[in-house]
């Protein structure tokens, strides 16, 4: 599999939406100074990376990413942002630390570049396709997936839901407003109005 | 012929880069929070690409579970974030300094 395979320009097309609202979304991100444009951000982002999910033919893993991410985690971040009322502007002109931007760039390029020269060493191969849980592909992988989360990864599917709970619960607890806190909380509502 | 692997292994890459450089440079817990979000992803994105290329379904279950994983994630992450703003009024990671030396 090499780098310049020849590919068909309506899967060419489709790589370079999802790739471009991708890495758009990815810098929006870090580079927005207002918390709520870097959620909006991050959904250009999940949205993005939907698209090439549908181009690996994960169609059911493009719903549910844009059902769970999208609809329900970039809701719960907005939610956040704006209860706390920390959507003001940040000054991204001051580092904080000394150097700690040139650091963090040469330290990600390098991981990057390792990560890249490792694919290219190996020539990007992957061993021979899988005899046991094979995708029958061309869209019909839902029910390849429902198959293999309902048998070879039952317990693990059955795990989660205790882990949602505990989530839930866990999450309550947290953001409780605890009977001695209730000045503080008094106060943070006045703020906050 | 479909997009090879390669491309988004090198796609997912980058997004995974940029994740960690915004962890590293921003302060705002909320904003460093979704540069992890973004982290997860570009590992999904390269665990569908090795599923498509191996014809494996193990790839994209294993998708589906950090979905769910990430979702409990946020969920407990948020929870944290608003707990320490109603007792530090802050969301910024460098003045939630108590423990430091």
């Amino acid at each position: 599999m090499s780098l310049l395979a020849t590919v068909t320009l309506p899967d060419l097309a489709i790589f370079i939406l999802g790739a471009a609202l991708c890495v758009t979304g990815a810098l929006g991100i870090i580079l927005t100074k207002n918390p709520v444009h870097a959620a909006l951000s991050l959904v250009m982002t999940l949205f993005g990376i939907a698209v090439l999910f549908i181009e690996l033919q994960a169609d059911f893993l493009a719903a549910v990413q844009i059902i769970v991410y999208a609809g329900a985690i970039v809701v719960l971040f907005l939610f956040v942002i704006m209860f706390l009322g920390v959507d003001k502007e940040e000054d991204l002109s001051i580092e904080p630390i000394v150097a700690q931007r040139p650091l963090a760039a040469i330290l990600v390029t390098a991981l990057m570049a390792s990560i890249v020269a490792l694919g290219f060493i190996g020539h990007f191969e992957v061993g021979p396709p899988s005899q046991t849980a094979a995708l029958t592909g061309g869209g019909g992988n839902v029910a390849d997936l429902g198959k293999a989360v309902f048998t070879t990864y039952l317990f693990a599917f059955e795990a989660t839901a205790g882990l949602l709970v505990i989530a839930v619960i866990g999450a309550v607890v947290l953001a409780r407003r605890s009977g001695d806190d209730e000045g503080s909380d008094a106060m943070l509502m006045e703020e906050l109005s | 012929m479909s997009i090879p692997l390669s491309w988004f292994i090198i796609l997912a890459t980058v997004l995974f880069g940029i994740g960690a450089f915004g962890v590293l440079i921003r302060r705002n817990v909320l904003i460093m929070f979704m540069c992890v979000e973004l982290m997860l992803n570009a590992a999904n994105l390269a665990l569908v690409g090795f599923s498509r290329e191996l014809k494996d379904v193990g790839g994209e279950a294993t998708v589906f579970f950090v979905l769910v994983v990430a979702a409990a994630e946020v969920v407990v992450g948020l929870g944290i974030v608003v707990a320490i703003f109603r007792r530090r009024r802050s969301a910024v990671a460098d003045e939630l300094s108590e423990m430091g030396g």
